[in-house]
């Protein structure tokens, strides 16, 4: 064990960690919109646009990550039309090749999430509500979306936490998040074992900084039970 | 339970019968993604200038030999956990290398050099056609200083952990964009995407794409050698030691200079070289 190297790569992967932040934080914050536009479409009693949400997530959560990372980033940078386009201006970047490829495959995922939630409301609340003689617009808002969330807080952390080991992949499209600064030290020291136990410890405080947020939210909405 | 024992001990004893036919066997670990100096064919099977020469120098030896596969930013990390004995990978004998294992003498050399799309504004550079940074004199300083004039801003590739990288690290040709991934294959399809001005890596390895592909790769500049460029490719050994692995490492790297002794003086080096490279690169 090379204490010496994994005390001074330590600053190195810290820095990089901010990229896997940035990641993170970008994919889901796109990823939680696509999710609940896709649970609604889903939700949809016309046929085609509830068959066509069922269709994205189907596809997204069918195939790895990383496939849809190289397809996105690999695959359409083959397209010679798409090159002319201003398209080429966002896929030309690593950074959002990954973006899109994280918010998509994150957006599947959350649309379940949240379509199962919607869908364990009990009738009684929105009835209730509608008893009240309250629109359908404010019984949505403000009766069924806090209860959805509320509902899918638990599987919606693990859904972070799962985002979070995959922003790893970023590495694989030259992105220097901390698992690419992990192998570039790697590549020029060639021990492994020191740098990695790093880098996954530094993984690890992020999933337990982020369970404790979930575990701290879950009491917050545990309303009326 | 008597089956179950006997079915256990089975399988002990095979494990046993695998490791010992294992023990004097040499395995030579290669990446297979570098052609021509080492690749696949289409049906998997590894091929190229450094397979057939690692055939070649085992008869030298008379040893068993088994090739193993291995990706390029793990190969040496692999070889220091013993997943096999030797490194044939195009892999260049450099100082920094060997801080950590040892090399056999030079079998081939081939000169990096930087590539780019047709129609770029890179093409046309006034430098000499080649360079030898362990040389230096004015006329190197000149051709580095025009091509940290024309790089500068522009986003090269390469691949990581290669001798490459290390050269455009190093500064000597200014502050470059330095974009690095885990294969060759990679550059090459960010080149003809245009993600990359330009793409550094052994010239031969973009003919060969550019062959294959039909793709319009042209080769710009100064072809490079010496300096973090190294002293040609040869065999990546561990370094040896006073105990019984340690020196059983050191005999291999005396076994493999010995064979590439005899092979380059049988001219099977040449002729191998000239088979997959389509000139002698041998050395």
């Amino acid at each position: 064990m090379d204490l010496e190297l994994m005390i001074n790569s330590f600053p190195k992967l810290l820095t990089a960690t901010f990229i896997t932040i940035k990641l993170l934080s970008a994919s889901l914050f796109f990823g939680l919109f696509i999710g609940l536009l896709f649970a609604i479409l889903r939700l949809n009693k016309n046929p085609i646009i509830n068959k066509f949400s069922y269709g994205y997530s189907y596809v997204f959560r069918g195939t790895p990550l990383l496939v849809q990372i190289f397809i996105i980033y690999y695959g359409l940078g083959q397209i010679e039309y798409l090159r002319s386009t201003v398209l080429w201006v966002i896929l030309k970047e690593p950074y959002w090749c990954a973006i899109i490829a994280f918010s998509l495959n994150t957006g599947a995922y959350t649309s379940e999430i949240l379509r199962s939630a919607f869908q364990t409301i009990k009738p009684g609340f929105i009835e209730a509500g509608k008893s009240l003689g309250i629109s359908n617009k404010i019984i949505f808002y403000k009766i069924q979306i806090p209860i959805a969330i509320k509902q899918s807080l638990p599987a919606y952390g693990n859904e972070i936490i799962l985002m979070l080991k995959g922003t790893s992949l970023a590495s694989t499209v030259t992105l220097m998040d901390l698992t690419g600064v992990a192998k570039y030290i790697i590549s020029t020291t060639f021990k492994p074992i020191e740098v990695f136990i790093v880098a996954g410890s530094i993984y690890l405080f992020m999933t337990f900084i982020i369970h404790n947020l979930i575990k701290f939210l879950e009491k917050k909405y545990s309303f009326y039970q | 339970m008597n089956i179950i024992k006997k079915f256990g001990l089975g399988i002990l004893i095979t494990l046993f019968l695998t490791i010992s036919a294992n023990a004097d066997k040499i395995r030579i670990g290669t990446e297979g993604a570098y052609p021509p100096w080492n690749s696949k064919d289409a049906s998997g099977k590894l091929i190229g200038f450094e397979v057939e020469l690692a055939w070649a120098l085992c008869r030298y030896m008379e040893r068993q030999c088994e090739i193993v596969e291995q990706d390029w930013d793990g190969m040496i990390p692999a070889l220091l956990m013993r997943k096999f004995d030797a490194i044939m990978a195009g892999m260049s004998i450099t100082a920094e290398r060997q801080k950590t294992i040892t090399f056999s003498q030079g079998y081939a050399d081939e000169v990096a050099q930087l590539a780019v799309m047709k129609g770029s504004d890179l093409e046309g550079m006034d430098t000499p056609s080649g360079i030898n940074l362990s040389l230096g004199g004015s006329d190197v300083k000149k051709a580095l200083k025009t091509l940290t004039g024309a790089l500068a801003g522009k986003t090269v590739c390469v691949q990581t952990a290669t001798i490459h990288q290390n050269f455009l690290d190093s500064g000597d040709v200014g502050s470059v964009n330095v974009r690095t991934y885990k294969t060759q294959d990679e550059v090459n399809l960010d080149l003809t995407s245009g993600r990359c001005d330009a793409a550094l890596a052994a010239a031969v390895a973009f003919t060969d794409y550019a062959e294959k592909s039909g793709k319009p790769v042209v080769l710009v500049g100064p072809t490079f050698s010496g300096g973090a460029f190294g002293n040609g490719v040869g065999v990546g050994i561990r370094q040896g030691g006073d105990d019984a692995i340690g020196q059983r490492d050191a005999q291999l790297l005396i076994d493999f200079n010995n064979a590439i002794d005899q092979a380059r003086k049988n001219g099977d080096i040449s002729r191998i070289a000239t088979k997959w490279f389509g000139f002698d690169a041998s050395m």
